[in-house]
């Protein structure tokens, strides 16, 4: 209770947006700063916010421009893009161009809560690092490079360990296809070896490869590891 | 049987009785023709007088132009009469006075006064021939009066040449005289006329005075006031005839007459022509006109093929039909019988032979073998002296029928070729003998016909015959010849050679022509075909001007109404605008159904010739027709082609025309069907959330304090359900719309389609959470080709319909299939299946809402967008009923990447 609140910037032109964000937002304690346009949310940069939740769909200053522009200023804030459906190309521009994650419009507050949470914990983990990652049954000791489910010792070969280990590293956090791809190989490498190793791991981690709990696939975007506190959340939410 | 034996006898007739109800209903004016013998029998001072009669019956007269000549008793007629200002209209530097048509139009008189019908306008006018203007009149419905003298009608125009020596050049068809609804003759003895002629009343052009005085005599005034009377007599029988065929009045007419006029290049053969519809119309027969096209025709020069074409265009202006057919028989006279009993001819015209005895020793004389062969058609010869009047210009014999500039090629070759015949002469004469020798020649002269024709044949006769006395016959090296029967093989072969060469060169004309036939025919067959081919207007535009261009030689223009305003549609080579001229010429044939423009009777002044493309239903476009030549544009034949191409033509326009109209009703009728199922759809799946989530909310605000928290729970449930309904639907209406758009590009790469059927049972687990799905996927299926998010959403929709139309707690399967070289994946469902006539229909937009309103929302477009989204990325999609049971199964067919690589999964 005796911590400041935690500062989140709403950038968005809907102003029945910014309301509904504002009260859904202050009623799990954080503090919501408003900006209706680029340029007030330039100005209110700052304010070090802890969290950015940003509209692509802005009057004065293109999205995608507005994110680089955040980005030059403060590169370790982190930023979830609201946009909406069907605009796979500028989800995976916006990730590429430092989002940390994205929601499709309309979305459910428990979403955007999870997300949200999902983003702060990845920015806490960057600087304290935890050598353990744990989600349900999946354990993976970075340090000693043993991967477990329950408790079952599972023989990754090295490239199925490295992507695992990307994927822990940014654990709830959507990875596009060329991220990965320049993570484990080089940029140009053909995503069709990604979904050849993906489909590999599952198969050694997953319970039911067809319906996998861990690795999610974001359909024309990339993949994501799921994060430990939403298998708890039994009933999850749909996107559509 | 007797009654109704007389009845049909008694019966109108048909014809009749359309003639009788044109001249009746006819919105068009009434023509009155004041008809004299000659000049001077006062058919103008008639006409005025019929005119003050009329006047003062009320009738609304106008002069649109009277000739008074400056006869005072005819100008004192004009008081009392409006009398329209003449048009000035300036040609080479001279301004001369014409009819003002156009205000005459304007002024819309019931009667028009115009004297002088046969009159020809100054260049520039909008027709070239009063007549023609006096029709455009008729046509707008206003009567006219007018006046002209016998020796005007065009099928008069030659008896009265040889009656009077004079010939008038300026003639009125004898259709317009025979339009006329009525004919008052004019009628002056011979006595009075000169009399009127010696007092001064009889108006003389000072230049014609000579020629009059010949021109008025006794004899030549009485033939032809005999000439006037019987014409007119014909014209009052005609209408007689009418009425009495009219009203069934049995009468005795003739029947059954049918005349053939053979023609020819000769001059006379208009003056058969002529002379024939004289004879046609007294024995009311139909009549053709026919010209046989032989080798000989090949030869014609460009101005007796004219004249031939003028010839035929003669015949068919007095109403016959012309026709050139070619020569198939040996002679003429056989072509000419097999036509004449194939149609039913009982009378040949033919003109008297001007040829020499010496020609037609050696071609046979046409007439007498149409006299030998004729059978019971009778045939008439017309001595030619009686027709001949314009000077016959003598015949040169060309071979080209086209003047091409002079090839020394074929010479040439016909030289090198006796110079190869002379080498193989030298080679074998040791051998075989002189004896043989001439064979050699005869055989280069023969090839040389057969390749070149008959000149550089006949230069290879010579040639040869010099080479074989030259180097054969002895005394060698010489020109003479000693031995006589040398002499007499050396005559012999001459007359061999060039006989040969005479033979052999007819041989290849008959070929060549014969295939210019086969090549013409096979272009106009190709053309029809090429034409049922094409599906679009402007393809078949294009094809039939670019055909038209290549087979006439000509620049083509089709003219095609849009939007009521003639455009410009298509052109050989491509043309947009036209000139004013042009257009107007354009408009002209457009309106009057006729041609108009350059060798026409009307606005001769424009660059191009426009033709009305008719149909059966009418005029449908024009076709504008130009090159860079001057005089006339085609011969009959081009004329007889263009006809056929434009028929071809015309008749492929109003076909694509008609599936056009046809498409656009059906297109219209569909999209109104759509309209007003999308207008279903979207009032019951948009409102039906939107009511919910406003009651729900609406309770929760208003009514608060007396929910319990369940009910306020549940409320809230309610708005968040129909919200996410809501949004599915809106997603769908967009996506149909970027389907129809064309906006969907798939964005397709190798994709595991286990993976995208996890992705979309996650994002589907709501929808499907009274069901439960069962997967049967291959564990070896091969990666596909297609985009991951158009697939997903495939699959959300088909699961978004299976849990629809399932009931709960059934299972919902997805199955994968291989197929040869496709994949199959199946939604196989467990609920009451669809109806077999309704298998394909469910793919329609708004399917379910032409079903009305019972059956669950939402379900209008999602299959629909799934058989797009299928489509774009080349796959197949369809629906069946499961065998085993009741259910539906959905299948998505796509194919197997020709070469699915296998990844080095070991790396």
């Amino acid at each position: 209770m005796t911590a400041a609140p935690i500062k989140v910037l709403v950038i968005d032109d809907e102003p029945p947006i910014r309301k509904l964000l504002r009260m859904g937002l202050s009623t799990q304690g954080y503090e919501v700063l408003e900006a209706s346009n680029g340029k007030i949310a330039l100005e209110l940069l700052i304010q070090n916010p802890a969290l950015i939740i940003l509209d692509l769909g802005l009057p004065d200053i293109q999205g995608h421009e507005l994110l680089r522009m955040i980005r030059g200023r403060n590169d370790s804030v982190p930023i979830v893009v609201l946009s909406s459906r069907g605009d796979e190309a500028g989800k995976v521009q916006a990730l590429d161009l430092g989002a940390d994650d994205y929601l499709t419009k309309p979305f459910g507050m428990d979403e955007l809560l999870a997300r949200m949470r999902a983003a702060l914990r990845h920015q806490l983990q960057v600087h304290g690092e935890r050598p353990v990652f744990r989600s349900g049954d999946l354990s993976v000791d970075l340090v000693r490079r043993i991967v477990k489910v329950g408790d079952k010792d599972i023989k990754l070969s090295p490239k199925e360990y490295e992507l695992l280990r990307v994927l822990v590293q940014h654990a709830g956090k959507v990875l596009t296809h060329r991220f990965l791809l320049k993570e484990l190989w080089d940029e140009l490498t053909d995503a069709q070896y990604l979904r050849v190793y993906v489909r590999q791991l599952r198969q050694k981690i997953e319970a039911d490869p067809e319906r996998p709990q861990f690795v999610l696939t974001e359909t024309g975007i990339g993949y994501r590891l799921r994060a430990a506190d939403e298998i708890a959340k039994a009933a999850l939410p749909p996107e559509i | 049987m007797a009654n109704q034996r007389r009845d049909l006898e008694k019966r109108p007739s048909p014809d009749a009785l359309l003639e009788a109800a044109r001249r009746e209903n006819d919105h068009a004016g009434r023509l009155k023709i004041f008809v004299g013998a000659a000049p001077g029998v006062g058919k103008t001072y008639e006409m005025l007088q019929s005119a003050h009669a009329k006047l003062k019956a009320g009738v609304d007269v106008v002069v649109g132009v009277v000739e008074t000549h400056g006869r005072a008793e005819t100008e004192a007629l004009l008081q009392g009469l409006e009398v329209l200002p003449r048009k000035r209209i300036v040609y080479k530097d001279q301004s001369i006075e014409e009819m003002d048509l156009d205000a005459l139009i304007a002024r819309r008189p019931k009667i028009a006064l115009v004297d002088e019908l046969a009159h020809t306008n100054v260049s520039g006018s909008r027709h070239p021939k009063r007549y023609l203007d006096v029709e455009e009149l008729l046509s707008r419905g206003i009567d006219v009066y007018t006046a002209v003298n016998i020796q005007h009608i065009e099928s008069l125009n030659d008896v009265v040449a040889q009656i009077t020596h004079v010939r008038v050049r300026e003639t009125v068809p004898d259709s317009v005289f025979d339009r006329a609804d009525a004919i008052e003759l004019i009628d002056l003895t011979p006595d009075d006329l000169i009399q009127r002629l010696k007092e001064g009343k009889v108006y003389v052009p000072k230049q014609a005075e000579r020629a009059l005085e010949h021109y008025f005599s006794p004899g030549n005034l009485t033939a032809l006031r005999e000439l006037a009377l019987r014409r007119t007599a014909e014209r009052v029988d005609e209408q007689l005839l009418t009425h009495m065929q009219a009203n069934a009045i049995a009468g005795p007419w003739a029947a059954g007459e049918r005349i053939l006029v053979c023609l020819s290049e000769d001059p006379r053969a208009a003056g058969l022509v002529r002379y024939t519809k004289r004879l046609a119309d007294r024995l009311h027969a139909p009549w053709t006109a026919i010209s046989i096209e032989t080798r000989r025709s090949l030869q014609l020069t460009d101005e007796q093929r004219d004249r031939l074409a003028d010839t035929l265009r003669l015949a068919e202006a007095l109403g016959g039909e012309a026709i050139t057919i070619p020569g198939v028989g040996r002679r003429i006279a056989d072509d000419v019988i097999h036509f004449a009993q194939a149609n039913n001819v009982t009378q040949i015209i033919i003109g008297k032979s001007t040829r020499s005895w010496w020609f037609e020793t050696r071609r046979g004389s046409v007439v007498h073998d149409l006299v030998r062969r004729a059978g019971n058609i009778s045939v008439n010869v017309i001595a030619g002296e009686e027709l001949a009047a314009e000077p016959v210009p003598r015949k040169t014999v060309r071979t080209a029928e086209r003047t091409e500039p002079f090839d020394p090629k074929p010479s040439l070759m016909a030289l090198l070729i006796v110079a190869i015949g002379l080498g193989v002469g030298e080679l074998i004469q040791p051998i075989f003998g002189i004896e043989n020798v001439d064979l050699v020649f005869l055989t280069a002269v023969v090839v040389v016909a057969v390749r070149y024709g008959l000149w550089p044949s006949l230069l290879a006769s010579v040639a040869a015959s010099l080479c074989y006395n030259f180097f054969f016959l002895p005394p060698v090296y010489t020109f003479t010849i000693t031995d006589p029967t040398n002499i007499a093989a050396f005559f012999f072969f001459m007359l061999i050679a060039i006989l040969v060469s005479n033979v052999a060169a007819r041989v290849r004309t008959q070929a060549d022509s014969a295939i210019g036939r086969v090549r013409t025919t096979e272009s106009l067959y190709a053309f029809s075909r090429k034409l049922a081919g094409t599906a679009t207007l402007d393809d078949v535009l294009w094809a039939t001007a670019y055909q038209t261009a290549l087979m006439l030689k000509v620049r083509v223009v089709l003219l095609l109404p849009e939007d009521g305003i003639l455009t410009v549609k298509a052109g050989y080579p491509p043309e947009d605008e036209l000139d004013k001229a042009d257009l107007a010429a354009a408009n002209w044939a457009w309106g009057n159904d006729r041609s108009a423009g350059r060798g026409s009777d009307t606005l001769p002044g424009a660059k191009r010739l426009f033709l009305p493309m008719r149909t059966g239903r009418g005029a449908i476009g024009v076709i504008g027709i130009d090159d860079d030549k001057t005089g006339p544009l085609l011969t009959p034949d081009q004329r007889r082609l263009l006809d056929a191409l434009m028929d071809q033509g015309a008749l492929a326009i109003e076909r694509v025309l008609l599936v056009e109209d046809m498409d656009r009703v059906k297109r219209t009728a569909e999209s109104d069907r759509l309209r007003s199922a999308l207008l279903t759809s979207i009032s019951h799946d948009l409102k039906t959330p939107l009511a919910s989530v406003l009651g729900a909310a609406s309770t929760m605000r208003d009514l608060a304090s007396g929910l319990t928290d369940t009910e306020k729970h549940d409320l809230l449930a309610t708005v968040i359900d129909e919200s996410e309904r809501l949004n599915r639907f809106i997603a769908n209406l967009l996506d149909m719309t970027k389907l129809e758009s064309g906006a969907i590009v798939p964005n397709t790469a190798r994709h595991d389609v286990s993976e995208i059927v996890g992705s979309v049972l996650r994002r589907a687990s709501k929808i499907l959470g009274h069901h439960q799905v069962s997967l049967e996927l291959a564990a070896d299926l091969p990666m596909l080709e297609l985009d991951a998010v158009l697939f997903e959403q495939v699959l959300f929709n088909l699961l978004d319909n299976a849990a629809k139309y399932a009931p709960p707690d059934t299972t919902i399967s997805i199955r994968s299939l291989r197929d040869r070289d496709w994949i199959a994946l199946q939604v196989i469902d467990e609920g009451d299946g669809i109806p077999p006539a309704e298998l394909e229909t469910i793919f329609d937009k708004f399917y379910r809402a032409q079903k009305g309103d019972h059956v669950r929302p939402g379900t209008g477009l999602g299959l629909a967008i799934s058989r797009g989204f299928v489509e774009a990325m080349h796959g197949t999609i369809s629906a069946t009923n499961r065998i085993d049971r009741r259910g539906a199964v959905l299948t998505i067919r796509l194919p197997i990447p020709a070469e699915s690589e296998a990844l080095d999964t070991a790396a």
